[in-house]
């Protein structure tokens, strides 16, 4: 037997342990989630990128009824994992639990070249899980932005070299916090109004640093909405590029970083800005459902994690006076906020309390704009192929803001005005910057 | 298996990129929402326009190639699930509206068309396609029409067919035929619109279609009935009509259905309840206030717990989405879900649902029912498990005698999913043996080396079966 064969046997095998079959079952393959699909519309209805044909598939593999060939895992890799085919399951099948389970057999099958191995190895076990690693990589594209190199790099057209998405991920960064804000971040602040509730903050890892504005902002309208707020030093990254990735040992050492960091506190809430991290957050209870001193421990912290948009309707935060110079807004969905967070009429409602701003639909921003964690780097012609199709849907309207609820959309929406060239015409935002602009 | 020299002819017509055999592309089309029935393919193929369908027929007759069209896979009766192996055909680049036509209220449209996307283009004019399955998100008019599809407003409005102009078909030897036309009226020969609508792709592929438009109702209203029994609900339906209301929506959904409908969809229903009856009225709004009126009269006379109005299009779109996702909600309570949809007359519906309720305990299996009561068209859901054989045998059995009770009563084995594979041992007992006879003789007329489709409609044997393993 060769080594691929005997790769595709392991891979098989694992398939027939480890995945839940009353699960895949519990498809009934009517279909309800085809038109929720990205990726199914995205390729003129392929049933193979659909959900009920990767359901299909993996259940074909786990039945032995094919192998798990490139094409199969070509197809697991082209989902976003947006899970917008959840929400409109009416059999409540967990697609993103059998999806992040066959990716994780995927990977712990894998035969990676030792660059890769070495890159994952940077990223998934020393750069991300580190706050202190992702401040000095911080410090290097602070140093890139603000030494003159970025203006010489862009006027030499080195970066010409690199991918397209790549030339414009690096145009749309945000301005880099200094190394110096970086260190002295707060870890409790007092109620600027009567105290309402006491809560905690959960930072994350790209939050707290390059969109650490963005994080400021959002303890300011916690304040100012009457929360007294601990942020936790010794918090994680919330471990969800791991598990989607196919990391999951990773993923489980993070949320048991977590769960201690913040079970302790006696806070009302765990509160966090970015609806990717926050997704992955209220599922550490199924993350750690086979360790049984974790799982009970796991879905109390589950249960406290709530987004900020939730919480400041819940404090009549829209009730107070808002107002900004007139535009029209929109607002993309985040994803895993939507559809796995369930929270999607929040920011709706803060967004129209807003004296001057028109809020106006955009059609489709519940399906995913093609960021999906890491996906616009691996899946680069999709990602914009997506995005595209998203800028169209934005055209429509044209709004003067397109507002976003997590960073890896707003860079997405950003990467789309900067390719559509309508930069001098709209911007993209984090909804808790423009609430606070709206506030002051 | 398809032949090198049929493959490459193949290929000729539709181009490479539109044939794929890949394992993973033979997988998912191996399947279509029917439970325990999974056949791969040999070959899926995408047609560009009717030229080459016509081409793949002919090509297909002249190696005996089996064909199985296939629109979204949302059929409940295997009819779209490839047994005899052969091509799938997909109308994916065939999904263009051609035309609204205002002065004739009609729509032609392309066999790819998503249902709903058609009924949102006309809507957008002002005009009404009331045939609205559950399914309508997804499903394709080409799927539609094969399976000549009802849906929630059939009660007043009728089904697909009844909105069907004309068509241009293919037929397996390659003729393009138009049938019909923008005519009100028109007797020239026989009815072949009316031949191929629900004909479950055995005769032959549609590739345009003229749909009839209706002006939209001016006005419409939502209640929600809430019983306390089952015949108390069934009597209200029968009551409704026979006091010469017909309501543009009658659903019944039971006890069983009503708890994970709601838990699914969270739109208020009252999980205490045994029976809840959807009903709805359209039209100008003076006939819509008084049709209520009297509906609701005549519920709280059954003994209707409650009787609520929905208090705005979006509660009362709630509750029709709710009740469209009957089926696959009830998928959450045991891994296989069976369902049929035995049809009566609806002056029978009490008996029917009693007579369910008697099966059910007699055989020691549990089944939900819901379905459409207004058109006697209820939808008897078996909750199992495909692993466990001593079961499904019980399942086969109880279906087996509802499909007999249902014909006692002057009914039929199938309302609106068509026969299929899984429903073809009991064509017989609703058409005899005559019956089905005259049906394959048309068969063998159309497609007489049986290309089109095997083994649908028509049993392989005499074996009595629901399940296939």
């Amino acid at each position: 037997m060769t080594t691929k064969e005997k790769r595709k046997q392991n891979v098989q095998q694992s398939f027939e342990e480890r995945m839940e079959y009353d699960e895949l079952l519990n498809c009934m393959r009517c279909g309800f989630c085809l038109p929720s699909c990205p990726t199914y519309l995205e390729t003129n209805r392929n049933e193979a990128a659909s959900p009920r044909g990767r359901i299909a598939l993996i259940k074909g593999v786990v039945d032995g009824v094919i192998e798990p060939d490139q094409d199969f895992e070509d197809q697991l890799n082209m989902c976003l994992g947006c899970r917008a085919c959840e929400p409109v399951c009416p059999s409540g099948v967990n697609y993103g639990h059998i999806l992040e389970e066959a990716r994780d057999i995927l990977e712990s099958n894998k035969k990676r070249t030792a660059p890769e191995k070495a890159v994952r190895w940077f990223a998934f076990d020393k750069l991300f899980p580190h706050h202190q690693n992702m401040v000095r990589v911080n410090s290097l594209l602070w140093f890139y932005q603000s030494s003159g190199i970025q203006s010489v790099v862009r006027k030499s057209g080195v970066m010409k070299l690199f991918p397209e998405n790549m030339q414009t991920m690096e145009k749309v960064l945000p301005p880099i916090p200094k190394p110096s804000e970086l260190k002295s971040r707060p870890t409790h602040l007092n109620a600027e109004a009567e105290q309402k509730a006491r809560v905690a903050f959960f930072s994350g890892c790209l939050m707290d640093t390059m969109f650490m504005k963005t994080n400021d902002a959002t303890l300011s309208l916690l304040q100012k909405a009457g929360c007294e707020i601990v942020v936790p030093e010794n918090q994680a990254c919330c471990g969800a590029l791991h598990g989607h990735s196919g990391e999951k040992d990773s993923a489980k050492a993070l949320a048991k970083r977590n769960i201690e960091a913040f079970e302790s506190l006696e806070v009302d809430y765990i509160i966090l800005n970015a609806g990717g991290c926050g997704a992955f957050l209220v599922d550490y209870g199924h993350l750690l459902k086979d360790e049984p001193q974790w799982a009970e421990r796991a879905k109390a912290f589950s249960e406290k994690i709530k987004d900020i948009s939730e919480v400041l309707v819940e404090m009549d935060f829209h009730k107070k006076d808002l107002r900004l110079p007139n535009r029209i807004a929109t607002y993309q969905d985040s994803c895993h906020l939507r559809n796995v967070m369930r929270t999607h009429t929040a920011p709706r409602k803060l967004l129209s309390s807003i004296e001057g701003v028109e809020f106006v639909e955009l059609k489709e921003a519940d399906h995913c704009c093609g960021s999906a964690g890491i996906y616009n780097l691996v899946q680069e012609e999709m990602s914009m192929q997506i995005l595209d199709h998203k800028m169209e849907k934005v055209r429509d309207i044209s709004p003067q803001v397109i507002v976003t609820a997590n960073p890896g959309c707003l860079l997405q929406m950003k990467m789309g005005i900067e390719r559509e060239g309508l930069g001098d015409q709209m911007e993209a935002v984090h909804l808790v910057d423009l609430l606070l602009e709206a506030v002051q | 298996m398809i032949s090198v020299d049929a493959r490459e002819k193949l290929k000729s017509i539709v181009g490479n990129e539109n044939y794929q055999d890949s394992n993973e592309m033979k997988l998912v089309y191996s399947y279509d929402a029917t439970p325990n029935f999974q056949s791969l393919p040999d070959a899926i193929v995408s047609p560009k326009n009717t030229k080459e369908v016509s081409e793949l027929l002919k090509t297909c007759n002249e190696y005996q190639i089996p064909i199985v069209p296939r629109g979204s896979g949302t059929n409940l009766a295997a009819g779209t699930c490839p047994t005899n192996g052969g091509i799938v055909v997909l109308f994916n680049h065939m999904k263009d509206i051609v035309e609204i036509d205002e002065d004739n209220l009609t729509v032609t449209v392309q066999p790819g068309v998503i249902t709903l996307d058609m009924v949102n283009a006309v809507e957008e004019k002002g005009f009404f396609y009331p045939p609205d399955p559950s399914s309508m998100k997804i499903s394709t008019i080409g799927g539609n029409l094969m399976e000549n599809s009802g849906g929630l407003r059939g009660l007043k409005y009728g089904v697909t067919r009844d909105y069907v102009l004309g068509l241009e078909v293919v037929l397996p030897n390659g003729d393009v035929v138009q049938t019909g036309g923008k005519l009100a009226k028109d007797v020239a020969g026989y009815d072949l619109t009316r031949l191929f609508i629900g004909s479950e792709g055995t005769l032959g592929i549609i590739t345009e279609a003229t749909l009839k438009l209706i002006p939209m109702p001016e006005a419409k209203k939502t209640v929600l009935a809430v019983y306390e029994d089952l015949e108390s609900a069934a009597r209200s339906v029968s009551k409704i009509i026979s006091d010469k209301i017909i309501p543009t929506t009658l659903e019944f959904m039971d006890q069983s259905t009503i708890r994970v409908v709601e838990d699914f969809a969270k739109v208020g229903l009252p999980v205490e309840a045994e029976a809840v009856l959807l009903i709805e009225q359209d039209g100008p709004i003076e006939v819509v206030e008084r049709d209520m009126a009297h509906i609701e009269k005549v519920c709280k006379d059954m003994n209707a717990i409650s009787v609520q109005v929905a208090q705005s299009e979006e509660e009362a779109d709630a509750l029709r989405t709710a009740r469209r996702s009957a089926l696959s909600a009830l998928a959450r309570l045991r891994p296989t879900t069976i369902l049929e949809d035995a049809t009566v007359p609806r002056s029978e519906i009490a008996k029917m649902v009693h007579a369910i309720k008697e099966i059910e305990e007699k055989h020691n299996v549990t089944i939900c029912t819901f379905g459409h009561a207004g058109d006697g068209n209820l939808h008897p859901t078996c909750l199992t498990d495909a692993r466990d054989h001593d079961e499904l045998k019980r399942v086969e059995q109880a279906f087996e005698d509802i499909f007999v009770e249902a014909i006692k009563l002057g009914g039929t084995i199938t309302g609106e999913h068509g026969v299929g594979e899984m429903k073809s041992p009991y064509l017989e007992l609703k058409l005899g043996e005559a019956g089905v006879n005259a049906m394959k003789g048309i068969k063998q007329a159309f497609d007489p080396n049986n290309i089109m489709n095997p083994g649908k409609i028509f049993a392989k044997d005499e074996r009595k079966r629901v399940v296939i393993g």
